[in-house]
């Protein structure tokens, strides 16, 4: 799950880290007000979406005008900034071409920056453990410097045994630059934003960029922060973070359901039990010369009630111009997925052809009740041969 | 000989009595597996009302009463990582951790208990391990199966079913199916399982199922590419395939790990590190048993 700039920095200050003093507002009256709490003389005012590039992103509605971070000198100037950006939507990297609607903004106090790094912490495949990275090129795409230069990314695994110690720190900041009261600054900055990660059940913390200031402070001038799903049960204060608005609908409307669901921009709804076979589902889809409207792994307990809200799902894509259903029974059951499609094609009358492919635990059964429920369902074999059947399908139609 | 679990293999449960721990046992059990018992805390002491087996309290006491060589844990995601460290303290040789959703902090601390322990872990989120005709353990649908010559290691559950159907129809057989699982943060991996087929005798040929996200593929084929070919080398024949081709870069395709954050964990660049290493990269996931009997055709 993923949260707004000026919300991540709020749960990181509790932890002891350096940010800046800051208010979101929703409105341009609210973003004055907002600034008149700050010292001023320099103000920030920043669009709040779930994308990076914000900076350099352009308004859908004012091409030519200003970026979605713009630094100002007046409360007026605030007040200004916040109407250009709330209600518009902004273009950025990362947004896609239709862009998202900037509902809010994040107003902050201006900072004497003297140096931009980089820092960010994940869980690393290869050590099992969690990752601090630390660059010199803060402010650029990371994975661009790990890219072109990899040499400019220093890294430290910590172990979960004995935890973060200030070794860890000092490697980085030593090899980063710093000097003088920098190095204490920077070693009290990534034990905090260490022990957040692991108390907030983070994925990813990324300050880009982590800012040096004049008087040699270490500060986050940027903060995203994304947390584990499957951690989130143990911290249910973090679910009122959750921005509804910046999701797909189709896949909110999923994880409602406990499906997990991806929306993509082909013509063949999917719906497949496994991620596995989810994408390979896609992949020979492709193969056969069309495209997947989505990935959508019913799981293994796969009943009637929820095939049949997959199937609503699928279908609320007006791109949706066939439907593969693909099972590979395992702890799911044929016939149950059988009876789910055929009460799901009746309840919601479906108008596209549906090629389904059944295999494994009580597949006989499955392919019976398909076969009697009188339904145009196109049966397929194995997986090329569903695949064949409703790229065909998609070609008639 | 397979690799993992044989005829040997003394199986417990850990949620034993639970519906899923309860309905996978007595599957392993029909299809002729050793299971000789659980743990369901707070029921230690009873007999389970349907599989007339003993459940424990303890792993430790129920490795002590049955002599459990392995353990496989259904318990649900939230007190799966307390059940895999559980059978780690117990000395339990073979750990299979079915489970889903576990978070992956709690399991960055169940890999460094398993440094220097005595217990091997296959999973989470996984299918299983299956010997056929000797032992099953985990949900994969035993059926499908036929005892023969091709290993199979695969991240993703259903995707390894599709391999075993497909070798079982082309009468190559399987001699063990190993599910790693779908997370970031498991137990054994790719390199792990292919150094005990290439060690196996049974294993005449190997299939690696992946999928984007992560390095684990290119890592096991770099391995391949040093111990299998090459003269004087097993020369078992490989054939790879990696899900995902047509998955969007930073979307997370149902499991954990299956996400693509750099330029090299593209299915593009895994696919391309097996066909350079020597594995025969399967074009489609329908074609994993006839690409199969062509590398044993050369």
């Amino acid at each position: 799950m993923n949260i707004h700039e000026y919300q991540g920095k709020e749960l990181l200050r509790r932890y002891g880290v350096a940010v800046l003093d800051g208010h979101v507002a929703w409105t341009a009256e609210e973003a004055a007000a907002a600034a008149k709490k700050l010292p001023g003389p320099v103000y920030v005012v920043k669009s709040q979406i779930h994308a990076g590039g914000r900076g350099a992103g352009r308004f859908k509605e004012d091409p030519n005008g200003k970026g979605g971070v713009r630094v100002v000198k007046s409360i007026e100037d605030v007040r200004a900034a916040a109407e250009a950006m709330i209600g518009k939507t902004l273009v950025t990297k990362q947004t896609g071409p239709q862009g998202k609607v900037v509902s809010r903004v994040y107003v902050e106090d201006g900072c004497d920056i003297k140096r931009e790094l980089y820092l960010g912490l994940l869980v690393d495949r290869t050590t099992s453990r969690v990752l601090i990275m630390a660059s010199t090129e803060g402010g650029m795409e990371i994975e661009e410097v790990a890219a072109n230069h990899p040499e400019k990314i220093l890294k430290v695994a910590v172990d979960p045994a004995s935890g973060i110690s200030g070794f860890h720190a000092r490697k980085l900041a030593f090899g980063l630059g710093l000097e003088g009261k920098q190095v204490a600054s920077f070693t009290k900055f990534v034990t905090a934003i260490y022990n957040a990660f692991l108390e907030l059940d983070c994925a990813i913390v990324e300050i880009n960029p982590l800012v040096v200031t004049g008087a040699g402070e270490i500060v986050a001038l940027d903060a995203k922060v994304s947390f584990d799903d499957s951690a989130l049960f143990r911290h249910k204060d973090l679910e009122a973070l959750r921005d509804e608005s910046e999701m797909d609908p189709k896949e909110l409307d999923a994880t409602k359901h406990d499906l997990n669901y991806v929306a993509l921009d082909g013509e063949i709804g999917c719906m497949v039990n496994g991620a596995g076979l989810a994408m390979a589902t896609m992949d020979i889809i492709k193969l056969y010369g069309s495209s997947p409207a989505n990935f959508l792994d019913v799981g293994g307990t796969a009943n009637a009630a929820r095939v049949t809200e997959a199937f609503r799902i699928i279908t609320s894509d007006a791109n949706v111009k066939a439907i593969l259903v693909n099972i590979f029974g395992g702890i799911a059951k044929c016939d149950m997925i059988a009876t789910g499609i055929v009460e799901a094609s009746k309840n919601l009358s479906l108008k596209v052809p549906l090629v389904v492919r059944l295999e494994g635990t009580n597949v006989e059964l499955g392919k019976k009740i398909l076969a009697e429920s009188g339904l145009a369902i196109i049966a397929a074999d194995n997986l090329a041969d569903a695949a064949q059947k409703v790229v065909a399908a998609v070609k008639k139609g | 000989m397979a690799v993992l679990v044989d005829k040997n293999t003394r199986v417990m449960t850990q949620g034993f009595t639970g519906a899923q721990g309860t309905f996978h046992a007595s599957q392993g059990i029909a299809y002729g597996s050793t299971y000789v018992g659980g743990t369901t805390p707070g029921k230690g002491g009873t007999m389970h009302p349907e599989l007339n087996l003993p459940v424990f309290n303890t792993v430790a006491e129920c490795v002590h009463a049955t002599k459990a060589n392995a353990s496989v844990i259904y318990v649900p995601a939230p007190f799966a990582a307390d059940a895999i460290l559980e059978a780690i303290d117990a000395e339990v040789p073979l750990i299979i951790c079915i489970t889903e959703g576990i978070p992956v902090l709690d399991m960055v601390k169940v890999k460094r208990a398993l440094q220097g322990s005595k217990s091997l872990l296959v999973g989470p989120n996984c299918p299983g391990v299956i010997t056929p005709d000797a032992c099953k353990i985990g949900i994969m649908p035993g059926h499908i199966h036929r005892r023969g010559s091709v290993g199979i290691v695969s991240r993703s559950g259903t995707l390894t079913y599709e391999a075993v159907a497909q070798t079982t129809a082309a009468g190559l057989g399987q001699s063990t199916c190993v599910g790693i699982g779908g997370d970031p943060v498991k137990g054994l991996d790719f390199i792990d399982v292919l150094e005990m087929f290439l060690k196996d005798d049974e294993t005449k040929s190997i299939i690696m199922i992946g999928e984007i996200g992560g390095e684990a593929e290119v890592v096991g084929a770099e391995f391949l590419r040093k111990e299998n070919f090459g003269p004087g080398k097993p020369n078992k024949p490989v054939v790879g395939f990696i899900a995902g081709a047509t998955a969007p870069p930073g979307r997370r395709m149902g499991h954990a790990g299956a996400v693509i954050s750099g330029g090299k964990d593209t299915a593009e660049a895994k696919m391309a590190a097996m066909a350079e290493a020597g594995i025969r990269v399967a074009d489609s996931p329908s074609s994993l048993g006839s690409t199969m009997v062509k590398a044993l055709a050369r």
